[in-house]
């Protein structure tokens, strides 16, 4: 009993205090620390973020030809690209332009009678057809309101131009669904995964059996 | 009182006996090993091969019992969303799966409450027997509930053993070996989190989990009792939860709370954030939520 006490107060008070820059539950750190004055602290914590900030610039600019400049059409403060499984597509219609390619795009807005009959869109039909979102002269793409092609396997980029805080959201890991490790690699799914593009709306489910009724044994 | 003549009296030898009997015992059970968990590690290991041993030969299959102590630097936290749940209970299922619970006699640490959305979170009014065709009902919200892991938690204050207490990392524990089954906890528990063996537990064979640990998942006997541990064998090897996993909505989020980068302390920061029955100052680790 005593020890299990113990534990706990010893994590409370790391947790509390902790200096910036020392490690929670790193107690020895903050105690080294804590004598240097505040003036050499300050210069520190300076001289470390400068630090920081010039490494960064090297990784970024070693990754990418275009470091900062934000991409034409895409919001300037949207992040990196993120990795996510291949969309769901239904079985043996992509690439869109095996049959797509050979012919030649009606851009007027009607309803299709002849294929994809099966697509209903319940997705702000009153507003929105499928040459929207879907690339008129390349099917293998989508593309952003700005014109801007975005694959489907970035799809996310395409939603999130109406549902931002749902973009934002999800990179932060809060909204949808994770598979992995919660402090290292894990899986993020694409919001086609779990939504329908063409029906956003969750279908309901099934619930799994109700739990069993306490019984009292018979007298 | 008298035989053959003599009185019966306690003769020196017979009380100086008795108290030195008596003084030992104590010394024993008050300076000997706690609960195995504190034990020395070589100790330890040889209990936990035992229970290996013991496994095997009930189930025929290689179980494996971790005893992986809390990571440094991390504490555990737990968030669900209340606005996305809609009750389908998959969690309780996936949990009773990686946390061999008992099939029958039914034990679930997870209980999803069905909730009337015109009275809000009221317990005195919540449905744990829901059965329609399809969730969500309207009207309805869902409140998944299970250990909530508190900083102030009851259960571990009343137990007379010291059979259950707080890890490092955040995990509320039991250790079944040093439980006696009083069930004071249960008592304790405002959550209703705590569950009973009444009788043997019954896994399938085939449907146990072999990978378990000390403190956990590993299979457990009549009389003692048994809750969430946030899937200690899961959290404690970088993973997350299974019902985090399972949930077809992506309700259940888990991180640690001490990394400011996490999911957990984005929610907290972010989000509209509430713990169940607040006034008892519980301080639960676990959080619900509402995203939009």
């Amino acid at each position: 009993m005593k020890l299990h006490r113990r534990w706990e107060k010893t994590g409370w008070q790391a947790k509390a205090p902790a200096p910036p820059g020392s490690k929670p539950f790193g107690g020895k750190v903050g105690q080294a620390l804590s004598p240097a004055t505040p003036a050499i602290r300050f210069l520190l914590s300076q001289l470390l973020m400068l630090l920081a900030l010039g490494a960064a610039a090297i990784v970024t600019g070693n990754d990418s030809g275009t470091p900062a400049a934000p991409r034409e059409g895409v919001q300037p403060s949207a992040p990196e690209r993120l990795e996510a499984p291949p969309p769901p597509f239904s079985e043996g219609l992509f690439p869109c332009s095996n049959c797509h390619a050979a012919m030649t795009p009606n851009r007027t807005r009607r309803a299709l009678t002849e294929m994809h009959t099966d697509i209903v869109l319940k997705h702000d039909e009153t507003h929105r057809w499928c040459l929207d979102c879907h690339d008129a002269t390349n099917r293998d793409f989508l593309h952003l309101a700005s014109g801007e092609r975005v694959a489907f396997t970035e799809s996310y980029l395409l939603c999130g131009q109406c549902h931002g805080e749902k973009l934002r959201d999800w990179r932060a890991g809060v909204h949808g669904r994770r598979i992995g490790n919660w402090n290292g690699a894990k899986e993020y799914l694409l919001c086609v995964h779990c939504h329908n593009p063409h029906q956003p709306h969750f279908r309901a489910l099934a619930p799994k059996p109700a739990p069993k009724r306490p019984v009292r044994p018979a007298e | 009182m008298e035989t053959n003549g003599k009185t019966p009296k306690p003769t020196r030898r017979l009380f100086t006996s008795t108290a030195a009997a008596a003084a030992a015992g104590w010394i024993l059970t008050a300076c000997g090993p706690k609960r195995l968990y504190e034990a020395p590690r070589a100790q330890l290991k040889k209990a936990i091969a035992d229970l290996e041993r013991q496994y095997r030969e009930r189930y025929g299959k290689n179980v494996t019992v971790s005893d992986s102590q809390p990571i440094p630097g991390v504490e555990f936290a737990y968030a669900l969303d209340i606005s996305r749940c809609i009750g389908c209970r998959r969690c309780v299922y996936a949990c009773v799966a990686e946390n061999n619970q008992s099939r029958d006699p039914q034990i679930q640490w997870i209980r999803v409450l069905s909730m009337e959305k015109e009275k809000g979170v009221d317990f005195s009014s919540a449905d744990p027997y829901y059965q329609p065709a399809e969730v969500p009902e309207e009207g309805h919200f869902y409140v998944p509930v299970g250990c909530q892991h508190c900083r102030e938690a009851p259960c571990t204050k009343v137990c007379p053993t010291g059979a259950t207490w707080t890890e490092r990392d955040g995990i509320v524990v039991i250790d079944y070996d040093w439980c006696i089954g009083c069930r004071y906890c249960m008592a304790a528990c405002p959550y209703g989190a705590r569950h009973f063996n009444w009788a043997e537990p019954n896994i399938p064979p085939g449907e146990l989990n072999t990978n378990t640990h000390y403190l956990g998942n590993r299979p457990r006997s009549k009389g003692v009792v048994e809750k969430c541990t946030f899937c200690i064998q899961r959290a404690r090897a970088g993973r997350y939860p299974a019902c985090v996993e399972v949930c077809p909505v992506g309700a259940r989020k888990f991180g640690n709370l001490l990394d400011k980068d996490s999911e957990i302390r984005y929610i907290i920061e972010h989000k509209r954030v509430l713990v169940l029955k607040e006034e008892l100052n519980t301080m639960p680790r676990f959080f619900y939520f509402y995203a939009t």
